[in-house]
């Protein structure tokens, strides 16, 4: 096991909410450095809430959210950037901006926050577009051009662009076929490896969740009410745990591992 | 379980790249016999990236007649993509060359990422071919031109998709989506009325005041009167409001049709079985061509009453006055001159409106440029349309 357990984010005591409903009620999570962390819940239970607020998009009601140790609500400005530096987010929907090619947003940060020759911004983002799989013709593309799957390749291409050391995705393998999202699930693991990358990862994917993550916390009723490693959430008495590991789809995938 | 569990998670990072300290010297390279060893040290990282470029440039450049490199990494302290592909850069160039290179020293940890990187842009793009500036220029006055055909062709095919639609509606009124085009009119129309009697007001109130200036040399400021009765309720009123409702409804128009276009709304519609054009744009250029009569009416009453409210303090010229000389000045056709032309130009920004809505494509960009060349076709029309009416009355002695 790994001796280092430093939190790169901890989360106590979150309440967020819209309205006259909170969507998230003290909610405590710890993402721990180097791990990769899946994130499970139903559909609009809060998951992608949960990483807005983390990333400062939503207002919070109550509660306190610490990257780095550095508590987000004493950081300074100049601080804030630099912790938003670190950190790479792929968006559910991947919020490529429309009006740049693959290429440019993937250099979009790159120019903005180092001063890099054009040559090796170019070879850099060509790279970062093989690294995620997509053919070298695809940086001259604008979004709109692009497939769904093509889209959340190029997404995820942009946020690790700085190399960031924690990456936020928000569903990074739906929508793709299941020979890319395999794909997807090794190059998270490899850049975990090499990069030192810690991943908050929000996904539906059982495969992924048995392949890449360390552990895995489920969200329900606004709270996180199981964290561990796969296995131990699988033994779960909780009766959503269940229908959602064991259900159809949880079956098929479990019978399908022991053949 | 499986293989993703065994991982190395020891890894020593530091919190983040600022924590150490600069080191200029990337890059040194010696001759040892007939080997170049260039040895690498410090933090290889996208920070230092704009000094270590330069070093691996010079680097390359002092090529000597070598054919054995050895790149060595044992002090290199981290490496991120960026570095890691400086070194490949370093070691592909020399491979180019004939020699052989090799990287020693490296950390076992970064060997995926380098693999990862040496797989890569195996074949830089080719860039985009750069015409000359004046090339550019005749090409561009060239596009510019073909492209005014085709928005001309566009416009008559979605003229004819209007004719259709509106005749199948006639044939089934109940379908009409009534609801839809008092919502229309009610954005459109209502709440076009405050800055329009303001703007109008004040144009009445210019004009006014600029014919008593002038014609006071003369001593004909009666005739101020006529002028400014006749200026607004023939021309200026249904231009002025129509300029207007361009900037204000016309542009609106084009960016809710253009964001629903770009986000597959209109598709969803079509896939349902509704026409688009009944659905969106028939309510939509319906309301337009009910409200501007109506706000050419306001407007031009507003304009009139700023004209009086000039003549009477700065020109002098009692309300009652002036109401007398205004019955002698204007008859009705005047009047309906200025009514008549109103749903016309309704009718012309509204069709450019939903036009240039319906071309955005894909990006926010589009969205921009399209909305921006909806208000100026559109003033540009009614301006056009305003002269080819001047010529028609004009003809007919109205
Ligand atoms: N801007 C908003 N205003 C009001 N309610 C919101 C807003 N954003 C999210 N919600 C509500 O918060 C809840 C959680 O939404 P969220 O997007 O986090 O769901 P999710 O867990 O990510 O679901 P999915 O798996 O479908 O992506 C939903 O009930 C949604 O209606
Ligand atoms: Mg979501």
């Amino acid at each position: 096991m790994a001796p280092a357990q430093e939190n790169v984010i901890s989360v106590r005591n979150l309440r967020v909410g819209f309205g006259q409903r909170d969507v998230l009620k003290d909610l405590d999570l710890d993402l721990k450095r180097g791990e990769i962390l899946g994130f499970v819940g139903a559909s609009g239970s809060g998951k992608s809430v949960l990483a807005r607020t983390i990333l400062g998009l939503l207002p919070k009601r109550a509660g306190t959210i610490e990257a780095f140790g550095r508590n987000l609500d004493q950081v300074g400005e100049e601080e804030r950037q630099a912790i938003e530096r670190r950190w790479g987010v792929l968006f559910q929907g991947g919020a490529l901006f429309s009006s740049l090619t693959v290429r440019q947003n993937i250099q979009f940060t790159l120019r903005e926050n180092l001063h890099m020759s054009q040559r090796l911004m170019d070879e850099i983002a060509a790279a970062k577009l093989e690294m995620v799989g997509l053919p070298p013709d695809t940086g001259a593309k604008l979004p709109a051009e692009l497939s769904g799957g093509m889209v959340k390749r190029a997404a995820l291409a942009r946020s690790l662009a700085l190399d960031p050391e924690i990456v936020f995705l928000d569903e990074p393998t739906s929508g793709l076929d299941p020979i890319s999202a395999g794909d997807f699930d090794d190059l998270i693991l490899a850049l975990q490896q090499t990069l030192g990358l810690t991943v908050f990862m929000v996904t539906h994917d059982l495969d992924s969740l048995h392949t890449v993550c360390d552990r895995v916390a489920a969200l329900s009723n606004g709270k996180v009410i199981a964290v561990g490693p796969i296995e131990s959430l699988l033994e779960s008495k909780d009766p959503w745990l269940q229908a959602y590991f064991h259900g159809k789809r949880g079956r098929s995938r479990m019978s399908g591992k022991k053949k | 379980m499986t293989s993703g569990k065994a991982r190395l998670k020891s890894l020593p990072f530091g919190v983040g790249a600022n924590s150490v300290g600069v080191e200029p010297v990337f890059l040194q390279s010696e001759l040892r016999g007939k080997k170049l060893v260039l040895s690498a040290r410090g933090d290889w990282v996208a920070a230092h990236a704009n000094e270590i470029e330069p070093q691996v440039e010079s680097a390359l450049k002092k090529q000597t007649r070598v054919d054995q490199i050895e790149i060595d990494a044992s002090k290199v302290k981290r490496v991120d993509t960026i570095g890691a592909w400086l070194i490949e850069r370093l070691k592909r160039n020399w491979e180019s060359g004939g020699a052989k290179a090799a990287i020693v020293g490296l950390d076992p940890r970064y060997k995926v990422l380098l693999d990862e990187v040496a797989a890569s842009n195996r074949q830089p793009p080719v860039p985009p071919k750069r015409e000359t500036p004046l090339a550019d220029t005749l090409a561009y006055i060239g596009m510019s031109a073909a492209e005014s055909w085709v928005d001309l062709k566009a416009l008559m095919q979605f003229l004819g998709h209007v004719m259709v639609a509106a005749g199948r509606v006639l044939m089934r009124p109940w379908s009409f989506r009534f609801t839809s085009v008092v919502n229309q009119i009610d954005r459109v129309g209502f709440r076009a009325v405050p800055i329009i009697v303001l703007i109008m007001f004040l144009i009445g109130a210019i004009l006014a005041q600029q014919g008593i200036f002038h014609f006071r040399r003369f001593g004909a400021e009666t005739y101020v009167v006529d002028m400014v009765g006749i200026l607004v309720l023939r021309e200026v009123g249904v231009l002025i409001v129509s300029i207007m409702i361009a900037g204000r409804s016309g542009s609106a128009y084009t960016a809710e049709l253009g964001s629903m276009k770009m986000r597959e709304e209109i598709d969803a519609l079509r896939v349902m079985g509704f026409d688009p054009v009944e659905v969106l744009i028939l309510p939509r250029l319906i309301a337009l061509i009910i409200a501007m009569p109506l706000l050419t009416f306001i407007g031009s009453m507003s304009g009139l009453f700023g004209g009086g409210l000039v003549t009477w303090l700065y020109g002098g010229m009692p309300p009652e006055v002036f109401i007398e000389r205004l019955r002698d000045a204007i008859s009705r056709s005047t009047f309906e001159v200025g009514m008549i032309k109103a749903p016309f130009m309704a009718f012309v920004i509204g069709l450019i409106a939903c036009v240039e809505g319906l071309r955005v494509a894909g990006s926010a960009e589009s969205l921009g440029e399209h909305t921006t060349a909806s208000v100026v076709k559109a003033i540009f029309l009614v301006i056009v349309l305003d002269g080819l009416f001047a010529i028609f009355f004009a003809g007919i002695d109205m």
